[in-house]
């Protein structure tokens, strides 16, 4: 367990010599004053604690490493403004492992040892899954920032919410109607053999169907596969699209043998950046990728014509114009993903301020609070974008960036609305009894 | 069964179910609920232990067996609304089959061969799960409604999402297989097992029928195994692919490892102390596994019988 984000409560609670006299002069009122003083001052000062549950190790571990340098930027900059209803926030940390087990686990530490007011993280769904049923017996309020389907499907309960990023049907959704007027209707689709592949399948045949295009073959590829070259001749010919989604350490194989296969011509290329999250675009293989299109929630490169919100984002998060860390530019960060971490924040705090959260008792109160909004401003609280909130859905609708490799860079070429990702809710979470 | 020195052996276990029971209302409240799954993943060592310990069968794929009850139990309740005791029993109806299939093929190696070929299977449940994603929604899991896990009996409805029900029930699971194991290790089929494993050429000298005992042990193995899966399931309303993969066959070699192969008690006390090692040092360094893989060398090289079992060479000479 460690804690983040008590340097930021330091700073706001102001730690010079008159600031520590008068801290000292209200301990000494506090040893003197009657009971109730003393208990309202712990009320009011005592430090919001938010369970963070982080891919330190394991397979999303890159993930995870940006995802706790977000939050812990997101937790500063809040303490920084005053905290949550006046009450600094701190952060306890504990590493998942991207286990579902450990998971779980790590949720009833947060409930029952480190007594954190709510719980929030992380990125894999399975994570989520296994962790949510968790959350829900212990009434703990769960924000993810995963962008599974798992949310919005209905399949977990009332206690978890996803509010900082857009799930994958969504995302599926809204690229279609792009792939389809931009680069072609006859689309084969590449995609891991397991749930996160499925979902994209499932969702984007019917996505593509509706704008007159088609899925003329799916190769799905199992998840135990190091080389791909025997599945391409599965591709037709006549295709004009590929869609692939590949993920994990093979994927910068995938690519090149893709290459190998296609040489210089070839069908035009759509993915999504979860296959490239924190590898350089200018690695080598990837060289094939020049001239196509993926899916970015975020920019990772920095655009000519962001708005100074998300420049101000981009600084306190500590990404340089390529989207590598500051302090190393072979750090390449997780931008499409880990903005989702800086804005489940400020839903929490807006949440908990709109509830008056004054301790477990309220726990309900915040879930019932997130689900009477209706939608986030763009702005620094937001800088990926305006958002739309379905309460009973517990999911957000957002805009999504379709970019285009560019010398080794991404160069965003459109941005759909948040129209193009809405579909037809299928759960009401707030008919579930708390 | 032999009578020597039974009664202080039913001491022992039955203190430590007792123990345990008392832990119910004395542990706070997070370790109670880390016991509850110490508990159920106990009993996965324990069906471990009878294979490996006792029989001396190394397994590289018990997470099969594990994810057969699961499944078993997952799968029926999710999709087919049955009752979480037929839930249960179809877990153990599915570990059972999948011992005897697996089991009957696998025996015919022996040593290195037999790891492979249980490896072998393993991935092949492991990638079952993964290959019908429609119905087990594969890597990323079901989660079991909490309704769909009560429990109707006669005049009471159990709750497995009440932490104090979840811990009787798991402890009423891991004293159930306590007492199986100890009886079986002190009934004939236990002493036979062990002298398969001691010398079996011997055995089939003596006309033994080797195969035939192998094979009942790896039944009595899978469905330990299986029985855990089911009720991890059941109480923690969690079904996910990851139980079956090559880690959870490779924990259950570490806990036995850790607590003393063929011991009674070392299951428990092995996995017992690789989660509080993970719990606490995951709580300082990312590098935990490294401090993990540590603590197990030091084990080989100063407690090569685990735990257990070297309070056994050393002073305890009675533990079974």
């Amino acid at each position: 367990m460690t804690d983040i984000g008590s340097k930021g409560a330091r700073r706001a609670g102001g730690l010079t010599r008159r600031g520590a006299l008068k801290g000292m002069g209200a301990a000494a009122g506090l040893a003197l004053g009657p009971g109730f003083v003393r208990y309202a001052q712990a009320q009011s000062s005592e430090p919001i604690r938010i369970g963070f549950q982080a891919h330190r190790t394991g397979i999303g571990a890159a993930y995870g490493r940006w995802y706790e340098r977000v939050t812990e930027a997101a937790v500063a900059r809040i303490n920084e403004e005053g905290g949550i209803n006046g009450r600094p926030v701190e952060i306890v940390v504990e590493d998942d492992g991207t286990d579902p087990a450990r998971g779980a686990e790590v949720v009833e530490k947060f409930a029952n040892q480190h007594k954190t007011d709510i719980v929030y993280g992380t990125l894999f769904s399975h994570v989520v899954t296994g962790s949510a049923p968790a959350a829900g017996e212990l009434k703990m309020p769960y924000y993810v920032v995963s962008e599974g389907y798992h949310v919005a499907s209905g399949r977990l309960n009332r206690w978890v919410v996803q509010p900082g990023i857009t799930d994958v049907r969504s995302q599926v959704t809204s690229v279609a109607p792009w792939i389809s007027g931009n680069l072609g209707k006859k689309v084969t689709m590449i995609y891991p053999d397991y749930a996160f592949g499925h979902d994209h399948r499932d969702f984007f045949e019917p996505a593509i169907a509706a704008q007159g295009g088609e899925v003329i073959a799916k190769v799905p590829i199992p998840p135990t596969e190091s080389s791909f070259t025997r599945y391409f001749p599965q591709i037709p010919s006549e295709t004009e699209v590929i869609y692939h989604v590949m993920v994990g350490p093979a994927v910068l194989t995938f690519v090149k043998e893709m290459g190998d296969f296609f040489g210089s011509g070839g069908p035009a290329l759509f993915g999504f950046i979860d296959s490239l999250e924190a590898v350089a675009l200018s690695s080598p293989g990837l060289e094939f990728l020049e001239g196509s299109h993926f899916w970015e929630g975020m920019a990772r490169y920095a655009q000519p014509d962001m708005p100074d919100y998300e420049r101000a984002y981009r600084e306190a998060v500590g990404i340089d114009d390529s989207g590598a860390s500051l302090d190393d530019p072979k750090d390449v960060s997780t931008a499409a993903h880990m903005f989702g971490c800086w804005e489940t924040l400020y839903v929490i705090k807006a949440a908990m301020e709109m509830a008056d959260y004054k301790g477990p008792d309220d726990r309900a109160k915040v879930i019932e609070a997130t689900e009477a909004m209706s939608g986030f401003d763009a702005g620094i609280n937001h800088p990926q974008g305006a958002k739309r909130f379905n309460g009973k859905l517990h999911q957000c609708f957002g805009h999504q960036n379709i970019s285009l490799v560019e010398n080794s860079a991404l160069k965003v070429v459109h941005r759909t609305s948040i129209e193009d990702g809405l579909y037809e809710p299928e759960a009401d979470y707030t008919a579930q009894p708390f | 069964m032999r009578t020597d020195g039974l009664a202080r052996i039913v001491a022992l276990h039955l203190g430590l179910v007792l123990l345990l029971l008392a832990l119910n209302w004395l542990l706070p409240e997070y370790h109670r609920g880390v016991f509850s799954r110490i508990l159920v993943l106990a009993v996965f060592a324990m069906g471990y232990n009878v294979m490996f310990g006792y029989t001396g069968l190394l397994s590289l794929g018990h997470a099969m067996f594990f994810a057969a009850g699961l499944y078993g139990a997952g799968l029926t309740v999710y999709h087919l609304g049955w009752p979480a005791p037929a839930g249960f029993a179809a877990g153990l109806a599915a570990g059972l089959a999948l011992a005897l299939a697996v089991g009957v093929l696998a025996l015919r190696t022996t040593g290195v061969a037999f790891m492979i070929v249980t490896l072998m299977f393993a991935q092949v449940i492991y990638l079952l799960t993964l290959y019908f994603t429609t119905y087990t929604r594969g890597e990323e899991g079901l989660v079991l409604a909490p309704e769909d896990r009560f429990i109707a009996l006669p005049g009471a409805v159990l709750d497995p999402t009440d932490p104090s029900t979840r811990y009787l029930l798991a402890l009423a699971l891991f004293a159930a297989a306590l007492a199986a194991t100890v009886a079986i290790v002190r009934a004939p089929f236990g002493r036979t097992l062990v002298a398969i494993r001691e010398n079996e050429e011997r055995m089939r000298m003596l006309g033994y029928d080797v195969f035939a005992n192998k094979l009942a042990a790896v039944a009595v193995s899978g469905v330990l195994c299986a029985a855990a899966g089911a009720a991890y399931a059941l109480l923690f309303g969690y079904v996910g692919a990851g139980f079956a993969s090559i880690q959870y066959s490779i924990l259950p070699l570490l806990w036995v490892l850790l607590g003393g192969a063929a011991t009674t008690l070392g299951p428990i006390v092995g996995t017992l102390a690789m989660f509080y090692v993970v719990d606490v040092t995951s709580g300082y360094t990312s590098a935990y596994l490294l401090v993990v893989g540590l603590a197990l060398i030091l084990l080989i090289l100063y407690f090569p019988r685990g735990l257990v079992g070297t309070l056994r060479e050393r002073w305890l000479p009675w533990l079974p």
